[in-house]
């Protein structure tokens, strides 16, 4: 096939994947765009496959195999709470097999005669640095978020000084590279330096920081794979790239001032460790905390004219989405207005709860976000918190020295009573004290969120 | 086509995948955002073409024979895990109506 032929062919996967992300802009033609995308990088492969046309096909059949399989049996077994981490893999991946092509590519150009141009060179060294960096990272983003290793940030002394030093390592080597030094060994040393930076430097970031640091690895793939671009000349994965580049960085900067805080502070601020010494001086000025039973609860939800559920990732790890629609089904039967308000970093990553909460049957016009949401609340009869605790946390509105302060929030307590289910009384998931518990409109719902949703269901049903 | 010719030719669609990549995702909803962080995943494992031309050279050494068919073996498990779970959730957003399944948990 010819260099005009395949590219105008890689065009219409490029149009492809456009149209893929602009189907997203509405959820009801979004599986559309993406059954197109698929379509599309199914042309790139066989494009790609006639125009390589070696003898090496069944190599190429027998590893697409061995990967496209392992990824469809991950990707139907995984569960919607499991999201996260499965989307750290699949990343980890391509930027894994980025960092190896730039490898293979140094490999193949290195025993030419003369240095190679300075742009293939640049796009061999800076998709090994940042491929190998956003599969490390992303490695250890699946391991904290699978619980294979501690969710809390692990820092120790000097941990900048080692981060810094293994970075200067990586991008030295590169640099000599760049500059003409032919050795393939720089390149060895550039990704094991970055291997290692990439493990450091997710290590110590807590797990609830996690959908600012999986949407940047999901921008250092992207921009791994169009600096790959970059040494096989190749137009589809500049583009294709680039695209995801450009996105992962919106959603990492829209992610970070969800939270009100910089991505560098996100990056290297350790924050769980920060907070708990915080948490330790908030500790003591604890009011008079009311709880309540299921049944109380029950009577409040059957005669509100509106109910608002505040889920977050509690409500996740106890599995009691199915359980929260139920409860909303029943109050709906009852003329009970029912919606969610969802704060932008509930759950592990960007957009989490509502998958959650559409795999449970929610239709997704129920769905509110914050901003449209905020308003809502103070003609709200019930507010139910369920495992959300850091996004109702009026400290980010009020308490300058809270470690979340300036963190837009889900204004609850705008609500006239408002209902939070809660194992105990321990801090969240950062360790921050949350007031919102001793307001005096607030009443507690001790116990697992799924057994107190069950028991509310029950109780609803009896009135 | 010279090399430096080719070289702006990249640049110049480099640089506007960006206000192109910038423009399409800030019209996606917070409602499916992870759902575009996933398909954003599959595509980047377009890089599976780049795979795919390390391991069809001919005349290769061992070395480049091992390096890319693990690049294959990464980049496919990328672009099928990254579709078929966006086409999961993709799946479970629904409108108001919504099929009545009585054995539901």
């Amino acid at each position: 096939m010819s260099y005009n032929v395949s590219n105008l062919l890689y065009l219409i996967t490029i149009v492809t994947f456009v149209l893929a992300l602009r189907f997203l802009s509405n959820p009801a033609h979004a599986r559309r765009g993406n059954q197109i995308g698929a379509a599309g990088m199914v042309l790139a492969i066989v494009v790609t496959w006639v125009k390589v046309g070696s003898t090496s096909w069944w190599a190429i059949a027998i590893a697409m195999v061995i990967g496209g399989g392992f990824g469809a049996v991950a990707a139907r077994r995984v569960r919607m709470t499991a999201m996260p981490q499965m989307v750290a893999l699949f990343n980890g991946v391509g930027g894994g097999a980025a960092a190896l092509i730039a490898l293979a590519e140094l490999h193949r150009i290195l025993p030419d005669p003369g240095a190679p141009k300075i742009d293939i060179s640049l796009g061999i060294v800076l998709s090994a640095l940042i491929g190998a960096i956003s599969f490390a990272g992303s490695m250890i983003a699946f391991a904290k978020l699978q619980e294979l290793i501690g969710g809390r940030p692990i820092t120790y002394a000097g941990q900048q000084f080692v981060n810094g030093a293994l970075f200067v390592a990586a991008l030295g080597c590169a640099i000599a590279l760049v500059a003409g030094v032919q050795e393939e060994w720089l390149l060895w040393i550039t990704i094991a330096a970055s291997l290692a930076f990439g493990v450091l430097f997710v290590l110590p970031i807590g797990g609830a920081d996690m959908p600012v640091v999986i949407s940047l690895l999901n921008a250092f793939t992207g921009l791994a794979v169009a600096l790959g671009g970059f040494e096989l000349q190749n137009n589809v994965l500049i583009v294709a790239g680039m695209l995801v580049g450009a996105s992962g960085t919106l959603l990492t900067l829209m992610m970070a001032r969800a939270m009100n805080r910089s991505v560098a502070n996100v990056l290297f601020g350790a924050f769980g460790q920060v907070s708990e010494t915080a948490a330790a001086v908030a500790g003591g000025d604890g009011g008079a905390v009311r709880s309540a039973t299921a049944e109380d609860v029950a009577v409040m939800l059957a005669y509100a004219h509106k109910v608002v559920f505040v889920p977050g990732y509690g409500l996740a790890v106890a599995q009691a989405q199915h359980d929260v629609r139920q409860l909303a089904d029943l109050l709906e039967s009852k003329g009970v207005e029912v919606s969610y308000a969802i704060h932008p970093v509930a759950g592990r990553m960007p957009g989490h709860m509502n998958v959650l909460l559409a795999e449970a049957n929610v239709p997704y016009p129920q769905l509110k976000e914050m901003d449209e949401a905020n308003p809502e609340f103070s003609r709200t009869d019930v507010a139910l918190v369920v495992g959300a605790n850091d996004v109702v946390n009026p400290d980010a509105r009020n308490n300058q020295g809270s470690p979340i302060y300036g963190m837009p929030i889900l204004n609850v307590d705008d609500a006239q009573t408002v209902v939070v289910l809660k194992r105990s009384m321990n801090p969240g998931f950062a360790g921050i004290e949350n007031p919102l518990f001793y307001n005096p409109k607030t009443v507690m719902l001790f116990g697992d969120a799924k057994a107190s949703i069950t028991s509310l269901v029950a109780d609803v049903k009896n009135l | 086509m010279s090399h430096n010719t080719l070289l702006v030719f990249e640049v110049t669609i480099l640089v506007l995948a960006i206000f192109l990549g910038i423009e399409v995702i800030s019209k996606v909803p917070t409602l499916l955002h992870t759902p575009l962080m996933s398909g954003t995943n599959a595509i980047h494992g377009v890089v599976i073409v780049g795979a795919m031309i390390v391991l069809g050279q001919p005349d290769k050494s061992a070395f480049t024979w091992i390096i890319g068919f693990a690049a294959v073996v990464l980049a496919a498990a990328n672009v099928v895990g990254g579709f078929v779970v966006t086409d999961r959730m993709l799946e479970m957003f629904k409108s108001r109506e919504r099929p009545k399944k009585p054995d539901e948990t």
